[in-house]
């Protein structure tokens, strides 16, 4: 995906004179070195120091510039945090934090590495937007979006590399604030985002053998949710799951139960996410997912599939 | 292109009449409110009247390709009453200043009027500066940013990182000030953190050129930029008087952010007024 996410950024760069990356200290993989190489003026390495690399970026943007923050998410997010509160989300500027490696994808690195929280605490910052693509081809759009956008400040969480595409034959394009169905069903209808995406096609193929007609939804953009598609999802099946590698609080599960609640939704509803705990085992990604309950045979057990 | 040598000289007599001008205004302003953080405003005075008015370059209808970013969002009284003297802000913005339908606060806003960045919280604003520089650069225009730092902001880390970016990114379009009037609000940093200095040594060894001046010379202030040797990103130095130019004020640390009583205003403005009979006379 970060390589997917660096072509769609380079092509925009291309084009757009205005397009800088702020990077801290991370190796310029596939087209980044690309970008670094033909506009070293807009291809900054601020080193191992976040805060100047999210004020940097609110410089570029207040001047009319369309900058990207780039480096693994936890430090693009926690280490400068007041900096994306106050320099991007209060003065509401058109810059793009990108969280690479986000979740935890780096599974052998630590807890250090790992981001459980980032929907949650990014989703608290008004003016923030979401978008968390699922595949290689939707970090494509995304990213056009994000070099784009004038809305305001956005946090692109993104996966790491070799994730394959789901959404070739996607019922729906991605919209930005949209929910976007990969399949359409009548039954089951399974609600995710990010990577983990894979774990819900795994599960709608088990319901689908057992003669299950499943929707699958990525949920990309996580700020603004397409309050209106959750709704619908929730009125149009009689089963929906929520999977996702987020903590408990603040990300997509609680917001469709909160939805669910609201609109008064009649159907079971089911949501699976990372545990309110730090991860301390090592391991493949798969594995710590699975520490935490996000593996599709339990998740399938719990579900009926 | 603009004439980037266009002054030469410096009017010193106008520089000092405006001066306290903008102090006078700032005091009546102090009656409406309980805080304005009025000494971190009058430690600054002459450095940001001097930006304004003799280092940021005028275009005919009044804009200016330079652009002024206020580091230390606590002093912005003095860019308010610069912006107002200017027609940029208008008198009811100040008379509303920190009222529930005011647009002013206690610290600078981004969206209003001549205001660049949105500071308050230290060490926020060079960053943003650098990155204005380098957007500046990157459009081939010879726009120059300048930036006023507290000294007590030098002491984030992220100030740093910023001073360290600057001068690898060999800057030479940004001025940064520091508002050297070593006190914080637990006391003189000469003795809470005497490491602290010196200062014109560390930013030297950073790769920036570097002055020290006494901050309340603006003649002074403007010959350390005017005279600058350029290709790098250039610090001054201001050493300064918290409060400066009302004596109960001066290295008082209270005056970072109380409002003088009426019986306090009186005395203050007598000795402003006295101040500007004598540079008069």
């Amino acid at each position: 995906m970060r390589n997917t996410f660096s072509e769609a950024l380079y092509k925009a760069a291309t084009t757009d004179p205005d397009i800088y990356i702020v990077v801290a200290d991370i190796s310029p993989a596939g087209s980044m070195a690309k970008f670094r190489d033909q506009y070293p003026d807009r291809f900054i390495n601020v080193g191992v120091a976040e805060q100047s690399m999210i004020g940097i970026c609110a410089g570029l943007a207040l001047k009319g510039c369309q900058p990207f923050a780039y480096t693994i998410a936890t430090f693009s997010l926690y280490r400068p945090f007041e900096m994306v509160r106050d320099d991007l989300c209060y003065q509401n500027l058109p810059v793009t934090v990108v969280g690479m490696g986000a979740g935890v994808i780096y599974s052998t690195l630590g807890g250090t590495h790992h981001t459980q929280e980032d929907i949650a605490i990014a989703g608290a910052l008004p003016n923030m937007q979401i978008i968390a693509p699922c595949d290689p081809a939707e970090c494509t759009e995304a990213t056009a979006y994000c070099a784009t956008q004038k809305n305001g400040p956005v946090y692109l969480r993104l996966g790491k590399a070799g994730e394959p595409n789901f959404t070739d034959k996607a019922v729906d394009p991605w919209t930005f604030g949209k929910l976007r169905y990969i399949k359409r069903g009548t039954d089951v209808c399974i609600l995710s985002y990010g990577v983990i995406m894979q774990k819900a096609m795994q599960l709608a193929a088990r319901f689908e053998a057992k003669g299950q007609s499943v929707s699958v939804v990525s949920c990309h953009t996580l700020k603004p949710l397409d309050v209106g598609g959750v709704r619908d999802a929730l009125r149009r099946h009689s089963h929906v799951i929520v999977i996702e590698e987020h903590a408990p609080q603040g990300g997509l599960a609680p917001r469709t139960k909160q939805i669910a609640w609201d609109t008064q939704a009649r159907c079971r509803l089911d949501t699976f996410t990372l545990q309110d705990a730090f991860i301390h085992n090592y391991g493949s990604h798969d594995d710590l997912l699975a520490a935490h309950g996000l593996e599709v045979r339990a998740i399938a057990q719990q579900v009926g599939a | 292109m603009h004439d980037m040598t266009r002054r030469n000289f410096f009017d010193v007599a106008a520089a000092r009449a405006r001066c306290l001008q903008y102090r006078k205004r700032i005091l009546d302003i102090s009656q409406q409110v309980q805080a304005l953080h009025i000494g971190s405003a009058y430690s600054c005075t002459e450095m940001v009247d001097a930006i304004y008015h003799d280092l940021m370059r005028r275009n005919p209808d009044g804009t200016s390709p330079d652009t002024f970013l206020m580091s230390k969002g606590h002093g912005c009284m003095i860019l308010y009453v610069i912006l107002e003297d200017m027609g940029v802000l208008g008198r009811e913005d100040l008379d509303l200043y920190c009222r529930p339908n005011g647009r002013l606060g206690c610290h600078p806003d981004y969206g209003n009027p001549g205001i660049e960045a949105s500071t308050g919280a230290l060490g926020h604003g060079l960053s943003m500066a650098v990155g204005m520089a380098l957007a500046e650069r990157g459009r081939k225009t010879d726009g120059i940013i300048y930036t006023v730092l507290s000294d007590g902001e030098v002491q984030e880390g992220s100030t740093w990182e910023a001073v360290l970016m600057a001068s690898s990114l060999g800057l030479s379009n940004l001025i940064a000030f520091v508002d050297n009037n070593d006190f914080q609000s637990l006391g003189r940093t000469s003795e809470t953190h005497p490491t602290f200095y010196p200062l014109v040594a560390k930013f030297e060894a950073f790769g920036w050129e570097c002055a020290e001046v006494d901050g309340h010379d603006a003649a002074a202030v403007f010959a350390a930029v005017s005279g600058r040797q350029g290709g790098r990103p250039l610090m001054v130095i201001g050493k300064t008087t918290k409060g400066k130019g009302i004596s109960y004020m001066e290295n008082v640390p209270i005056w970072h952010y109380r409002s003088p009583s009426p019986q306090e205003y009186e005395q203050g403005k007598r000795e402003l007024e006295a101040a500007a009979a004598g540079a008069a006379s």
